[in-house]
């Protein structure tokens, strides 16, 4: 395996610090390769992630992306990484939505750079982050009519007709 | 004569913007605008030359790289991130390749880590080299940018030797290198690492000292160590702030682990803190060079260059005529009949900019479920307007280069 480093000790300090907290019930954690992740419901992600930041030090937003696993119950999903500099600490929280109520809340008042990632997730995977200032699209254009990172969406635009199939070996 | 700060809080009374000006200008900065350096657009709110409000807009060379990765097998994902920051190309590379290494879990050899940190030293200096180059540009000093950036074409001719393209090199493979680097190659190498050192020396008795210079770009956007990591800043942005964050010290890859090398930083984050980062990182890169060029010295083997994993790495194509299992392998890598384990990671490297990050999340097959690229410039690009508020207008154009927003990356 490739040298990666764990730091069990922070992992296990998190884990301690957010069932402390939170309750053990209160999320779901599992180790994959060198990160530990952490699930926590929608209802809480703000709290979670305010606590993480104040008291374990989380003073980085390192990314935020979103995830679509269709057929699941809830299946657009958001993913936080955050990133302890001072302790070298690196955790994902990830938190799940359903289609018809994809909103979550904004964290932009946590980490300012939350603004543009949010807007990236809201553009491509239609999770609207409530409370965010300036909750619009910002690679595609305005009226684009999808969220094309979900899973339904097709890599080719399906609207072209100028494309004869047969041409292309299908 | 007392100079006009850049800062609306630095201002005297009579620097500020008098009751009688009540008519401002919107000015269109961008698309395409020739000291913009990429396609994107700020529309500013200008009060005379000082700008009140900026509004960005991104995404005009936009092209859905994460949504292309979710179709294409992992080894010819490595072309897409070519065109992200097209100015230090192979980091972004090799930024992925090492991603799906360590999704795979595979383990290079020594020489192909060194042949990597190189290789990636060298791009470092290229993007280095553009950026500096650009901000004498913008500050009105030509000769840099016809100067020193010779030295950048000198180290495109390096990537020339090994992979045959200068600009999208698409260099490496999963597990390593496509073939050995050839002498010419190791020539070339050698002589940009005896050569360069005198030239940055000169750079900098032209530019660092430089009364012009200095009065230019000296307290010219600053930004705040808080509020750059507010802002999600990284690279040498971050440094520049005071920030010692480095991703090849903080989370060491490939084998950072083994050089000595320092991290400058600099102190109030403005153009001037910018550029002498870059410079001495840039003098850093050179000694990383040097210093892996000895360690391979010491390595008797010459020929490895690529990690013993037939299922990633392409076999000679003289085998895959002649060799029954040469060209079993070949057909599996082609047609993507290879095993990946499901899982999902995260990895980052230090592109030119900032934190290069890969999420690769696998469901096990060909192609990987879900691709996140944590763009740096995506993320600090958005604090810009920020930065600038209260600034004259050349003075945005100078802070625009010298934050090395890359258009390719901003969008991906």
């Amino acid at each position: 395996m490739p040298a990666f480093t764990i730091k069990a000790d922070r992992d296990q300090l998190t884990i301690d610090k957010l069932s402390e907290r939170f309750g053990p019930a209160g999320f779901t954690h599992e180790r994959l390769y060198d990160t530990m992740c952490f699930t926590v419901p929608r209802e809480q992600v703000h709290e979670v992630l305010a606590f993480l930041k104040a008291e374990l030090d989380f003073n980085f937003l390192t990314s935020l992306c979103g995830m679509h696993f269709p057929g699941l119950e809830l299946e657009l999903g958001a993913v936080y990484f955050l990133h302890s500099m001072r302790n070298g600490h690196r955790i994902r929280v990830k938190t799940f939505t359903s289609l018809h109520e994809a909103k979550l809340p904004t964290v932009t008042d946590l980490w300012p750079t939350a603004n543009w990632m949010e807007r990236e997730t809201w553009d491509f995977f239609g999770i609207n982050f409530t409370g965010h200032p300036n909750m619009k699209r910002i690679l595609n254009m305005e009226d684009f009519p999808a969220f094309p990172l979900r899973k339904d969406y097709p890599l080719e635009d399906p609207t072209r007709d100028d494309k004869d199939n047969t041409f292309f070996g299908r | 004569m007392k100079e006009p700060a850049a800062r609306p809080d630095l201002w005297t009374e009579d620097q500020v913007p008098g009751e009688g000006l009540k008519e401002l200008t919107t000015l269109n900065l961008g698309p395409t605008h020739p000291a913009t350096h990429g396609i994107f657009q700020n529309v500013l709110t200008l009060d005379g030359e000082i700008i009140l409000d900026t509004e960005q807009t991104i995404g005009y060379i936009h092209r859905a790289f994460e949504k292309i990765c979710e179709r294409r097998p992992f080894y010819q994902i490595t072309t897409l991130t070519d065109r992200m920051n097209y100015c230090s190309a192979p980091i972004n590379n090799f930024g992925w390749h090492m991603a799906v290494e360590k999704l795979l879990g595979i383990d290079l050899p020594q020489r192909v880590e060194y042949m990597r940190v190189i290789i990636m030293e060298l791009s470092r200096i290229t993007d280095h080299i553009i950026c500096n180059t650009i901000i004498c540009q913008d500050s009105g000093a030509t000769t840099p940018f016809l100067y020193v950036y010779q030295w950048r074409e000198k180290i495109y001719e390096v990537y020339e030797e090994i992979c045959g393209a200068r600009l999208t090199t698409n260099m490496g493979r999963i597990g390593g290198f496509e073939r050995n680097f050839t002498e010419l190659a190791w020539q070339r190498i050698r002589s940009i690492i005896k050569e360069l050192p005198a030239v940055l020396d000169e750079f900098d008795k032209l530019m660092v000292r430089n009364r012009i210079f200095m009065d230019r770009c000296i307290n010219c956007g600053p930004i705040s160590a808080e509020r750059a990591l507010q802002w999600g800043f990284t690279g040498p942005n971050l440094r520049a702030a005071g920030v010692d964050y480095d991703v090849r010290v903080a989370d060491p890859y490939s084998a950072y682990k083994e050089f000595d090398f320092a991290i400058p930083v600099g102190r109030s984050g403005d153009v001037y803190d910018r550029y002498t980062v870059r410079q001495e990182e840039m003098r850093q890169s050179i000694s990383i060079v040097r210093q892996a060029l000895d360690k391979l010295d010491k390595i008797s083997d010459k020929t490895t260059y690529h990690a013993d994993v037939p299922d990633w790495v392409l076999p000679p194509k003289e085998e895959v005529y002649n060799d029954m299992e040469a060209l079993i392998y070949h057909f599996k890598i082609v047609m993507g009949e290879v095993e990946v384990p499901v899982g999902e990671i995260y990895h980052c490297v230090e592109g030119g900019n900032g934190e290069l990050g890969f999420y690769i999340v696998s469901d096990g097959g060909k192609n990987p479920f879900r691709v996140h690229l944590r763009r740096p410039c995506f993320i600090y690009y958005q604090a810009f307007p920020e930065i600038i508020k209260g600034g004259m207008l050349s003075d945005a154009i100078l802070t625009m280069s010298s934050l090395n927003v890359i258009a390719g990356e901003l969008d991906a």
